[in-house]
């Protein structure tokens, strides 16, 4: 039931709603309970109808890739 | 990114797999990983995860399903709350199948009349109670941290906005003081635990310190399979270097810190009282109640409830399901009479119960 969807925002309305799009599909969530400021293109993990964290695009990446990383050269 | 696919790699999954191989044969001895978030439950039943670890890694389902751990009792509440006068019920549809004493179910009650509806997130009750002004919505507040402030927010809304017509039955619940009580449990010896993503996305790391303090290994978890594999594998990590913390897998989703604003606002409306869970009994501190100054949107102060007497369902074995001490298997009920199509219990009921993921992958 914490289920939570990575979702990109598309739009941000004046009542602090934003339509985010998680994999085609498009919801609106209030942004009201996220403690960063967003824009439009970030990423945020939504739960029950609120936008909660916004992903870190960098961070994300970088511990992919050295998951990867890490994995190949056998070294983890 | 798009943050699902990428988490799904198999030969990220096949790498990871091979170094839990590699730890697990170096530690030896049997090791108990309880997962208490139920989306771990059912990701690790989706995606087959107990079936392609090493012999010695014993991965148990804990009490993390909100539906799950909601008690008989307050399910009959609901029903009686649901079968007001006037009264619009809005609930999360996990919760309408869940029976109640004597079979009965919010499903059930809404077929004999009752206005129950289902809603995706507490904030669908503002609109809904905004066109219904000559009724009471009433929302079933379940859920654990990650759900909680969601519908804090949704009263403060309702506060600033002086609707009079919102309420909500007050069943949320905190993780922090069922995880110590599962420590301390003698017939678990739980080694470590693999912590809920998106409640830590709000808690953070801090509250688990206990874990750590009583030297079992605890490790913040995302939900896709690369994810739950390396959970288990830092698990492994921290057992074979001796050296326990509380480990943040999930880091695109968890910081440290958590989310202190959501918090501000889960605090700011509710405080923590006892709760009653099932299977684990009535737990000190492990509820989330509403402050005096929002009292006019708890259901409970509003509608009078008689004193119920509920019955637990006969056979059931829901309750040591959810203490980690049994399997599904060990329940005699377990696809001989209970299965999703007619659930006795509510780990068949939601799709994240034990006993439903196990019905369906095992
Ligand atoms: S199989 Fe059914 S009756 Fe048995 S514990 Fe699970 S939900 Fe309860």
């Amino acid at each position: 039931m914490c289920i939570g969807f990575p979702g990109k925002i598309v739009s941000i309305d004046q009542d602090n709603y934003a339509i985010i799009d998680i994999s085609g599909t498009r919801r609106e969530v209030c942004l009201d309970l996220i403690d960063e400021d967003v824009t439009i293109g970030d990423y945020v993990i939504s739960h029950a109808g609120y936008a909660i964290h916004r992903i870190d695009e960098e961070l994300a990446k970088d511990k992919l890739d050295l998951l990867r990383e890490l994995i190949e050269n056998e070294i983890y | 990114m798009k943050y699902i696919d990428e988490y799904r790699d198999p030969a990220l999954a096949k790498g990871l797999l091979d170094k839990i191989a590699g730890l697990s044969k170096k530690i030896g001895q049997p090791v108990t990983i309880m997962e208490f978030c139920g989306s771990h439950t059912y990701a690790i039943g989706r995606f087959g995860i107990r079936n392609m670890l090493p012999g010695n890694i014993n991965l148990i389902s804990g009490p993390g399903c909100p539906v799950c751990v909601t008690s008989i009792h307050d399910v009959d509440v609901a029903l009686h709350l649901a079968s007001q006068k006037n009264v619009i019920f809005a609930t999360f549809g996990d919760m309408l199948r869940v029976p109640g004493s004597h079979g009965n179910s919010l499903q059930n009650t809404r077929a004999s009349g009752a206005d129950v509806r289902v809603v995706a997130s507490a904030a669908n009750c503002i609109s809904l109670a905004e066109t219904n002004k000559d009724k009471e919505v009433i929302f079933m507040g379940i859920g654990f941290e990650t759900t909680s402030p969601t519908i804090a927010s949704t009263i403060l809304t309702c506060h600033k906005k002086r609707i009079p017509n919102f309420s909500v039955f007050p069943v949320n619940k905190v993780i922090p003081p069922v995880v110590i009580a599962l420590i301390d449990d003698p017939a678990l010896n739980i080694d470590a635990f693999l912590c809920p993503g998106h409640v830590s996305t709000i808690i953070g790391t801090n509250a688990y310190e206990p874990i750590t303090q009583a030297g079992r290994a605890a490790v913040i978890t995302g939900f896709e399979p690369v994810d739950i594999l390396e959970g288990i594998f830092m698990v492994l990590a921290q057992i074979t270097k001796n050296r326990k913390t509380v480990a943040i897998q999930y880091s695109r989703g968890v910081k440290p810190e958590g989310n202190p604003r959501a918090r501000e606002v889960m605090t700011s409306v509710f405080y923590r009282g006892s709760s009653e869970w099932r299977g684990l009994g009535t737990i000190p501190e492990s509820g989330l109640l509403l402050k005096e100054s929002y009292k006019a949107f708890d259901a409970l102060n509003k509608f009078e409830v008689p004193e119920i007497r509920s019955i637990e369902i006969k056979g059931c074995c829901c309750g040591d399901i959810l203490r980690g001490i049994k399997t599904p298997n060990e329940c005699p009920l377990f696809k001989r009479v209970c299965n999703p199509l007619n659930p006795d219990g509510p780990c068949m009921v939601s799709s994240e119960g034990t006993c439903a993921t196990y019905y369906k992958y095992h």
